[in-house]
């Protein structure tokens, strides 16, 4: 049975509220969550975590080859945490330095 | 374009969330706004009916926690939780043994802090394809409302995450003290219409009715938004009296650029997950990369609404403008944080 993780909720549908909007909304489901997975690598990364879209939901994987499969976008830092152990904070300064280099480097940082 | 917002055969009941401090003057309002005729398809949910003293505008005992008044709306007692007081209501009204309604106004006691109340609705599965949540109104009185701004942080909490600010009991405060008052507030939540109100005047019911659901009031409700830019200046600029209220600030995040949806949402995603309970309330209005129309986000803490469109700029000018009212976080590292993942990376800018 799922957890409605609170993160999830929006108002009025089961979806995440980044569903369905932007240049993926133009996509098929599944090209759209490799769109997304692929943005999201650009910050697992830091973490040495990987997500894939797999069987319309998507797989975490870490370095040591721990996995889990995420229903929704907005699970994927619950998780993230779980698997690490680690806290994952877009205000941490090292995090934002690498996102910033990254941006420098064209993406591929 | 479509209200991305998906209707079910049932419309959902939309909840105002009625809060302030204690003795800020919530249920002499709420005994005004329930002798109107414009609120009959509402119910009422207070905590008990001693408070409110509904005597005179009752016509009817539906059974020994509803009552049916004058004025057509129904008025109803929380026994228990607030679950499950929701979930007995919404069944009752789906049963036909109260009369139907499509508006819920809950009073919360006076230290409550009205997030959980939000994520109660929200998050519970029963619950939130049934109601969804519409102004959050506070109550906040002109006499001591500075000095509960100071000392609780609750009456903080309450102000920043409403829709409305009623300033109740100005009749009873000098014109400085009011105006002190209201500036504290437009400082605290600048996204907010601030009312003053007396208690010889009768609280408008647009003060729950025009809200971001109604695609005829969107605009003006966005174009308020909007207006917080020059309020944050203030901050800047002057008058540091307004703005001590704790470590709570408004800030705002700008982008000039069309931002790429999935960049904002794994960004705000990751920043709610790690930061939900100090964001208090975030209303922006968004340029997003292949949509043609803006797009409005807003939430209350961890919880965000589904994205709706607007037609058109509402003051005319393309960009993202995004309010945050936060507790605790320093507004430059999450300007710097926003950029850092939102802007794409160089040479990316059109893919």
């Amino acid at each position: 049975m799922n957890t409605m993780c609170g993160l999830c909720g929006t108002f009025g549908t089961a979806d995440h509220w980044t569903d369905g909007l932007g240049e993926g909304a133009a996509l098929s489901p599944s090209a759209e969550r490799r769109r997304r997975a692929s943005v999201a690598n650009e910050v697992l990364g830091h973490y040495g975590l990987k997500l894939t879209e797999w069987a319309n939901r998507f797989t975490l994987t870490g370095r040591t080859g721990k996995s889990a499969v995420v229903d929704r976008f907005g699970a994927i830092w619950t998780e993230a945490e779980r698997l690490t152990g680690r806290t994952c904070d877009p205000l941490d300064p090292a995090v934002i330095e690498a996102m910033e280099a990254r941006q420098r480097a064209g993406g591929h940082g | 374009m479509a209200d991305a917002v998906t209707s079910d055969a049932l419309p959902p009941v939309t909840v105002n969330i009625l809060t302030g401090f204690l003795g800020s003057g919530k249920t002499s309002l709420l005994k005004r706004l329930l002798a109107q005729p414009d609120l009959k398809d509402s119910a009422v949910l207070i905590n008990e009916f001693g408070e409110i003293g509904i005597d005179h505008f009752l016509i009817e005992e539906v059974d020994e926690d509803v009552v049916l008044l004058k004025s057509g709306c129904i008025c109803c007692t929380i026994r228990g939780d607030l679950k499950e007081a929701l979930l007995d209501l919404d069944q009752r009204r789906a049963a036909g043994r109260v009369p139907a309604f499509g508006r819920l106004i809950l009073e919360t006691t006076g230290l409550a802090d009205p997030a959980p109340i939000v994520a109660t609705l929200v998050a519970d599965p029963a619950l939130r394809h049934h109601f969804r949540i519409g102004n959050i109104v506070t109550v906040v009185d002109a006499v001591n409302g500075a000095r509960n701004l100071d000392a609780h942080p609750e009456s903080v909490r309450q102000a920043a995450v409403a829709d409305r600010l009623i300033l109740s009991k100005t009749d009873l405060a000098d014109a400085e003290t009011v105006d002190l008052v209201e500036r504290r507030l437009a400082a605290l939540n600048p996204t907010a219409d601030i009312i003053r109100l007396d208690e010889s005047r009768t609280p408008d019911v647009s003060l729950f009715t025009g809200d971001i659901h109604d695609a005829g009031a969107r605009r003006d409700e966005v174009a308020r938004w909007l207006v917080s830019e020059t309020v944050e200046q203030h901050h800047h600029h002057g008058r540091p009296d307004v703005s001590r209220h704790g470590d709570v600030r408004a800030f705002l995040l700008a982008s000039p650029t069309p931002l790429d949806w999935a960049r904002f949402g794994l960004w705000l995603s990751m920043l709610l997950n790690r930061h939900g309970t100090e964001v208090l309330r975030i209303k922006g209005l968004l340029s997003i990369r292949g949509v043609d129309s803006p797009v409005v986000v807003q939430g209350v803490q961890h919880l965000i609404h589904k994205p709706v469109h607007l037609d058109a700029w509402p003051d005319g000018v393309a960009g993202t403008r995004i309010v945050v009212i936060a507790q605790g976080l320093d507004p430059a590292l999450v300007r710097r944080s926003f950029k850092a993942f939102v802007d794409p990376p160089a040479g990316h800018q059109t893919t």
